[in-house]
């Protein structure tokens, strides 16, 4: 195995943090490729630039996502990266493992692959860097002979995650574990065969924290919240007044909407004006719980700043109701993708095709009604569309009203 | 280390630290004292303090990266360490990298992130644009109509004017150029944040417009990283996220506090220009 010189490289061995340096060098002890990866690294820390190409169409039988093509400009002088894939894992929900499930992986990995594992991808995948393409069956082969398949890339549905939901966190209001693994089993070809105009993810947080980021990484984010009133605990409130929460300071002056007071002895909280943003009940969550009726808001559209500027989701379906089969939802995402596939150019993300096209194309085309909800404030210019069935409703409005004799705004 | 004291249970965060899974309170110091035995299993990241942070692939991967990610995270954590262990600021700090402007890592809404940048317009191989590019597909990748066919080269030409060197046209084109050792570097952008608690998920904003690469350990970056943590945390209100508290104080006085020179840069002169320019007499000196 060629011995590199790596002063760079190794001033990253230096301090307290986990280092990268020394678990890819430990890699390189037993694997040529992993070993000429530190080589590459090396002298891009030098040269001060990148040296990887375009990806190429790599995969295997019957999949178009799951594996990225990658190959170095350097493969004469690091052949080890010449060929230089990356495998993507479909993670389970939560990203929970055993050691022993682990192991299987990072083994299959060395006799295949580099060894280099990235845990995990910002999609979800568990990520593993550096295969050749010869390899590809045959690594594929024994994954899947264990149960393990591939996540998704390119123009497909992105491996749906989630975040740890009930598996240990008290404020999820459905079962985001469920339900991302529903999903990624209902949507398999969407997921494995790219057929859309680009990516599309799905993410599901339990609730308004929002610990997986959908409202900023996903083309649908999956948000839990409640429809009831929040239960309050006195006892547990005083108790926490009694460990040092200033709960007028903490609690009640960061409320968003100002619905809630304390005068010492009880507080309360005016349901009605809630907002469900989450801060009382993280800060507090011994003493205040929600109640009712719960499922999640659907959102749409986020992505990074690629082409034209970052966007957040926008607010689509204020609530729905997420319990197994989750036929409402499904039903709803396959029509969001018939809107999507009839109106995109190649590479536009939803939320850019529905920036183009208008928010009432894309909900007249899912079945879902215009609400105040949907938006932050109303539009503040004049120009608007006035279909002949609006016109036609606004008039027979006003013949009503004139029989009535009453207003109907 | 899961074998040992959690019958092999553990998960990853969505920020990529390990959990390690305990059925009960008894177990937790004897695994505590394990990881920090261990030397390189630092335990934290919980609560009103830094995490670790999400960040690309950078040069180790990534056939777009204009900086190694992992080295800058790797330098970053060294300084930031005391703030992984404990919890003393005034609420989570949400760190982010990316390699460059695609931002695999959700850098565009974090309390502060790093972000590799070009600056220079891209170079054309002409001769080879015809055998491996789509002439449709490079002039719409453009997000400010700086691409346009160039018949006689059977290729295109970029207006230099237009161009703010997001590497689009890079990604859809191989001929096309966009790395420069010299000129790449990096922005560091803060006040972003995905919950809804208190107040909406809101994007980062640019601070710093360009430092530039410096590896192994990019000693000005961390520099200005641990600066803008330690000003946050010596005026933020308890629960404050980065992006609260300089919405509350407001931008003018963030940019005081910091000492950070305002640049033309931090005026958006792209598709949020109308959003961001100040319509009001009202702001502090």
């Amino acid at each position: 195995m060629k011995k590199y010189d790596t002063p760079m490289l190794d001033e990253l061995e230096k301090g307290p943090w986990p280092s990268f340096v020394t678990e890819m060098k430990k890699a390189g002890k037993k694997n040529e490729m992993a070993n000429d990866a530190v080589g590459h690294l090396e002298k891009c820390f030098t040269t001060k630039v990148g040296y990887w190409k375009h990806g190429g169409i790599v995969g295997v039988l019957g999949y178009g996502g799951g594996v990225i093509g990658r190959y170095t400009e350097l493969g004469e002088e690091f052949p080890g990266v010449k060929h230089f894939h990356t495998v993507r894992l479909n993670q389970p929900s939560g990203w929970f493992y055993t050691s022993k499930a682990l192991k299987e992986i990072c083994d299959i990995w060395d006799k295949y692959g580099s060894g280099l594992t990235n845990m995990h991808g910002s999609t979800g995948d568990l990520v593993l860097l550096g295969t050749t393409t010869d390899a590809l069956e045959p690594l594929f082969a024994e994954f899947s002979s264990r149960g393990w398949d591939l996540g998704g890339s390119g123009s497909d549905m992105r491996t749906p995650s989630c975040c740890i939901g009930p598996g240990r966190c008290e404020w999820t209001n459905y079962d985001t574990l469920d339900l991302i693994y529903n999903l990624t089993q209902e949507f398999q070809d969407e997921l494995h065969r790219p057929m859309f105009s680009y990516k599309f993810k799905i993410k599901a947080a339990g609730c308004a924290c929002d610990c997986v980021a959908s409202i900023a990484r996903a083309d649908l984010s999956i948000i839990g919240t409640w429809k009831g009133d929040i239960q309050i605990d006195q006892a547990e409130v005083k108790n926490y007044e009694k460990n040092g929460m200033d709960i007028n300071g903490e609690i009640v002056s960061m409320c968003p909407t100002q619905c809630m007071s304390y005068d010492g002895t009880a507080l309360t909280i005016d349901n009605s004006e809630c907002n469900r943003c989450m801060h009382c009940i993280t800060r507090m969550t011994k003493a205040l719980q929600p109640s009712g009726e719960r499922g999640a808001t659907l959102c749409i559209g986020s992505k990074a700043p690629i082409v034209v500027g970052s966007l957040l989701s926008w607010v689509i379906v204020p609530f729905i109701k997420l319990e197994p089969p989750y036929t409402e939802l499904k039903d709803l995402i396959r029509k969001i993708w018939d809107w999507w596939d009839d109106n995109a150019k190649p590479r536009e993300r939803i939320g850019e095709v529905i920036e183009m096209k208008g928010m009432r194309s894309f909900l007249e085309a899912i079945g879902v009604e215009p609400q105040p909800q949907q938006i932050k404030e109303p539009r503040k210019d004049p120009f608007m569309f006035y279909t002949e069935e609006d016109i036609a409703k606004f008039k027979a409005n006003e013949e009503e009203e004139k029989k009535t004799g009453k207003y109907n705004f | 280390m899961a074998d040992k004291h959690c019958d092999g249970y553990l998960r990853f965060t969505t920020r990529n630290n390990v959990e390690f899974m305990v059925d009960s309170a008894d177990k937790v110091q004897a695994l505590v004292d394990d990881c920090n035995a261990h030397g390189m299993m630092p335990v934290g990241g919980t609560g009103a303090g830094v995490t670790n942070i999400v960040h690309t692939q950078g040069w180790v991967h990534c056939h777009s990266a204009a900086t190694d990610a992992s080295g800058l995270v790797k330098s970053m954590m060294d300084e930031l360490m005391d703030y992984f262990t404990t919890k003393r600021l005034p609420s989570k700090l949400r760190l982010a990298v990316a390699c460059c402007v695609n931002m695999c890592g959700a850098v565009h809404c974090s309390d502060i992130a790093l972000v590799a940048v070009h600056t220079k317009v891209p170079t054309i191989a002409h001769d080879n644009f015809k055998n491996m590019c789509e002439l449709p597909t490079v002039i719409a990748s453009c997000p400010t109509r700086a691409i346009s066919p160039d018949p006689a080269k059977k290729s295109v030409k970029i207006n230099d004017a237009k161009c703010m060197y997001c590497g689009n046209c890079f990604t859809v084109c191989p001929p096309i150029s966009i790395k420069d050792p010299e000129r790449d570097g990096i922005a560091i952008v803060v006040g972003g944040k995905v919950g809804s608690l208190r107040s909406a998920p809101k994007f980062s904003k640019l601070v710093i417009p360009y430092i530039s690469n410096d590896p192994p350990r990019w000693p000005k970056v961390v520099a200005a990283v641990k600066h803008i943590v330690e000003v946050y945390a010596s005026h933020a209100r308890k629960h404050e996220r980065v992006g609260e508290w300089i919405e509350r104080i407001g931008w003018e006085r963030f940019f005081k506090l910091t000492d950070i020179n305002f640049t033309f840069q931090s005026i958006d002169d792209f598709t949020f220009m109308r959003d961001t320019l100040r319509t009001a007499s009202t702001f502090k000196w």
